[in-house]
């Protein structure tokens, strides 16, 4: 038997299989209607916990509503919490603290990362190996990583200022990575170019994979010296997974929670206190439900934004 | 014939009264009781298996750890949860739970069953059971009493090379520290200190910025320096009481405690980290719940002999402590309201309370505190209920949770991240409560 005339004999089977009123049903469908009909369930689902939650929360933000007063009466505030907030010193404060967090561990992780993934493309002897190894902090849970740097940062028994210590000499007690305000927000990007960085690395790596090996070789007979092949080839064929890499980090970065919880709680004082932790304080903690909302929708704004805006100029890249 | 007859007859009697106990538990039902999961609520899971046995109502228990504590349960009230037919929530969620109608009023309860509030410690009542404050309206039962207090390593204290060295230097005995001053300098006499070849610290406090560990902490001290939170002859008002001087020296103090005396890397310590800090030998003192001293007595090796116990010291404007536990409430949206109502029956026996105590529980009935058998029963009785004499609270009002967020940031700012002066942490306090107020339109 031919594969065509099997084909026809699945197809025949199928279609005896199916009740002529289902059958007809469906010829009767267009395809676009049955499109929607595939769609809908996921377009339902979407609309349920994506687009109603936010369209509710724009609406909160203009509100005095507050999740544990239920039963009292809610208060409409035009625009109010977001002028309250674009002028509260904290609230900027908290802002200030999330770009140097996101600023620091991109600019890190991506230097890292680019070095790293270019290492490993050489495919030395065991870089399989090594390649696994350097991925195993990503694969952590944040939760998990927070807690063991904790210990790890300890000034009694952690490792951290041990490390530090042997080379340095002096008393590993003598500072605390996240009880001095100076050291704490350092502590929080260290953690998380040691968490990340692989991922970052795994982009680059990609990218780098990507260039066809044509292109060295026709700039090897240009007689073109390594570091110009590397300005000139390397970096500008994997600059699009790089932009990607730090579209994701920042984005990953800018609305940070679990690990710096973990770690500092936002402290020493308010030193760490990214504007996800604002955030979760007033919502949750303070119970300032139309405040909180407010601040998300800001958020939301800022980051889907420059996220946009971002991603055009990807995309002027990714034409040149 | 006869025999199958039996056989016939006993399968039947069987049968029926399986029937009727199947009936007698889905009559009883099922409670939830939600608490924090720390070791009271251990006993009290032992203690509650004699509950099921008398009324075969089976027991489900909803344990959260104290860090997310208040998150998860107030959640569940604001959300209308119906998780819980039961709970032991803190003190300062009363005005809140009380006001939303949350919780159930126990008034016509108690006086049906014949429960008085006199038969409890009246800190207790006034803490865990009273919204408004002072008025006779009851939505809890006193259910486990705690206090702030102090530990310290006896043995490290009664070594008479020890004793000799801070007798010159300070020129008093060195013993349990009646006052703040007293316990500064025994801080400071500790820190450091090589003791059988270990570095030693001077004192654990809280300072955790989470949650509400730093102000469990502080209030300790505030309120020996005077602080008040409001003007007692105006409610709300609160520039003078909250920011006055004695309260800046308070805040000052405590700083200093901190900075001087605390081992290194505790810049986040609460309940949990104190007692470890305390267990593992690192500290002289530590401050912690009285619920955390059955446990420490216990301990194999900072234990026995080698632990004693001091309510909070004294300060220049009076000798206060903070106030801990919880008060066990009846959740308006029960679906087993009379279960719930009859465990809270159950709970108040006198018998039960003793047995409460026994399991390592903190009984607030006066009967039971006020026993001689009590008082001999550990060496902590004294001191537990030395504390209880002394207590004060953080609002309780249903703005709790953002005035105990203000708190935690304007005096871990200043403690912690040394920002600001004390009289500025205070002010911005000031400044943040009266928002809160204002927002409430009770100014």
């Amino acid at each position: 038997m031919t594969e065509t005339s099997a084909k026809a004999s699945i197809a025949d089977r199928v279609a005896e299989a199916t009740p002529p009123t289902v059958a007809r049903r469906v010829r009767s469908l267009s395809d676009r209607a049955i499109a929607w009909l595939f769609i809908s369930p996921t377009i339902a689902l979407l609309l349920a916990i994506n687009i109603f939650p936010l369209f509710w929360t724009i609406y909160l933000s203009f509100t005095s509503y507050k999740a544990n007063r239920p039963n009292a009466p809610i208060v409409w505030l035009g625009t109010t919490h977001y002028e309250n907030i674009l002028s509260d010193p904290d609230i900027w404060h908290s802002m200030q603290v999330t770009a140097h967090f996101v600023f620091w561990t991109v600019a890190i992780e991506t230097v890292l990362g680019f070095a790293l993934a270019y290492l490993i493309d050489r495919r030395f002897r065991g870089h399989a190996f090594w390649t696994t190894v350097i991925l195993i902090p990503m694969m952590l849970s944040p939760a998990v990583v927070g807690n063991f740097w904790k210990f790890i940062y300890q000034p009694q028994i952690g490792l951290f200022n041990y490390a530090i210590t042997f080379f340095t000499g002096g008393d590993p007690a003598a500072f605390q990575m996240l009880g001095e305000v100076s050291l704490a927000p350092w502590a929080i990007v260290l953690v998380d170019v040691w968490m990340w960085t692989p991922y970052v690395m795994l982009i680059c790596l990609a990218g780098l994979r990507s260039i066809p090996d044509y292109i060295y070789e026709a700039a090897e007979v240009d007689r073109a010296s390594r570091w110009r092949q590397f300005w000139s080839i390397t970096v500008p064929m994997a600059l699009p997974f790089i932009m990607l890499a730090v579209l994701f980090r920042g984005i990953e970065n800018f609305k940070m929670f679990d690990m710096v919880n973990l770690l500092t709680g936002g402290g020493p004082g308010s030193t760490t206190e990214t504007a996800s932790i604002t955030l979760k304080r007033e919502a949750f903690e303070s119970w300032k439900t139309g405040y909180s909302s407010a601040l998300a929708i800001i958020l939301f704004v800022a980051v889907f934004g420059l996220a946009n805006i971002y991603v055009k100029a990807l995309n002027r890249v990714k034409q040149r | 014939m006869k025999k199958l007859l039996a056989l016939a007859t006993g399968l039947t009697a069987a049968a029926l009264v399986s029937a009727a106990s199947v009936e007698k538990a889905s009559a009883a039902g099922e409670l939830t009781l939600c608490w924090a999961a720390w070791d009271p609520a251990n006993a009290l899971v032992e203690l509650s298996k004699d509950f099921t046995a008398e009324t075969g109502t089976t027991m489900k228990f909803e344990f959260v750890p104290w860090t997310s504590y208040a998150d998860r349960f107030l959640n569940e009230l604001n959300s209308g949860g119906k998780l819980c037919d039961l709970i032991l929530g803190d003190s300062q969620w009363i005005g809140g739970s009380a006001e939303n109608g949350y919780y159930v009023k126990l008034n016509d309860f108690f006086e049906k069953e014949g429960i008085s509030m006199d038969d409890f410690l009246p800190a207790t009542v006034l803490g865990y059971s009273e919204w408004p404050k002072g008025s006779p309206n009851y939505w809890a039962l006193p259910a486990m009493g705690d206090v702030v207090g102090w530990t310290y390593r006896k043995d490290w204290f009664e070594r008479p090379e020890l004793q000799k060295e801070f007798k010159e230097k300070y020129g008093w005995d060195l013993g349990p520290p009646a006052t703040y001053d007293q316990l500064m300098q025994i801080a400071e006499f500790f820190q450091g200190r090589e003791i059988d070849g270990k570095t030693v610290y001077g004192a654990s406090i809280y300072t955790e910025r989470g949650s509400e560990g730093i102000t469990m902490g502080v209030t300790n001290v505030l309120y020996d320096y005077g602080v008040e939170y409001q003007n007692p002859d105006k409610p709300y008002d609160m520039q003078g009481f909250v920011n006055s001087p004695g309260a800046v020296a308070g805040l000052e103090l405590y700083k200093k405690l901190y900075q001087c005396c605390t081992p290194p890397g505790a810049s986040n310590v609460y309940m949990g980290e104190s007692i470890d800090a305390f267990k593992s030998g690192q500290v002289a003192m530590h401050m912690n719940f009285a619920f955390t001293w059955p446990g420490l007595y216990k301990d194999e090796n900072v234990g026995g002999d080698k632990v004693g116990y001091f309510p909070n010291p004294a300060g220049p404007a009076g000798h206060f402590a903070q106030l801990g536990g919880q008060g066990i409430s009846v959740l308006a949206n029960t679906d087993n309201m009379d279960g719930a109502l009859s465990y809270i029956k159950w709970f108040v026996g006198l018998d039960v309370q003793k047995k409460w105590m026994e399991l390592g529980g903190f009984s607030c009935a006066i009967a039971v505190l006020e026993s001689p058998e009590f008082q001999a029963s550990s060496p902590y009785a004294k001191t537990f209920l030395d504390s209880m004499a002394i207590v004060k609270d953080f609002w309780a009002e249903p703005a709790y949770a953002e005035l105990l967020q203000a708190m935690q940031k304007r005096v871990h700012d200043y403690v912690v991240a040394d920002q600001g002066t004390a009289q500025e942490a205070l002010d911005e306090l000031v400044q943040d409560w009266t928002e809160v107020f204002e927002s409430e339109g009770k100014l």
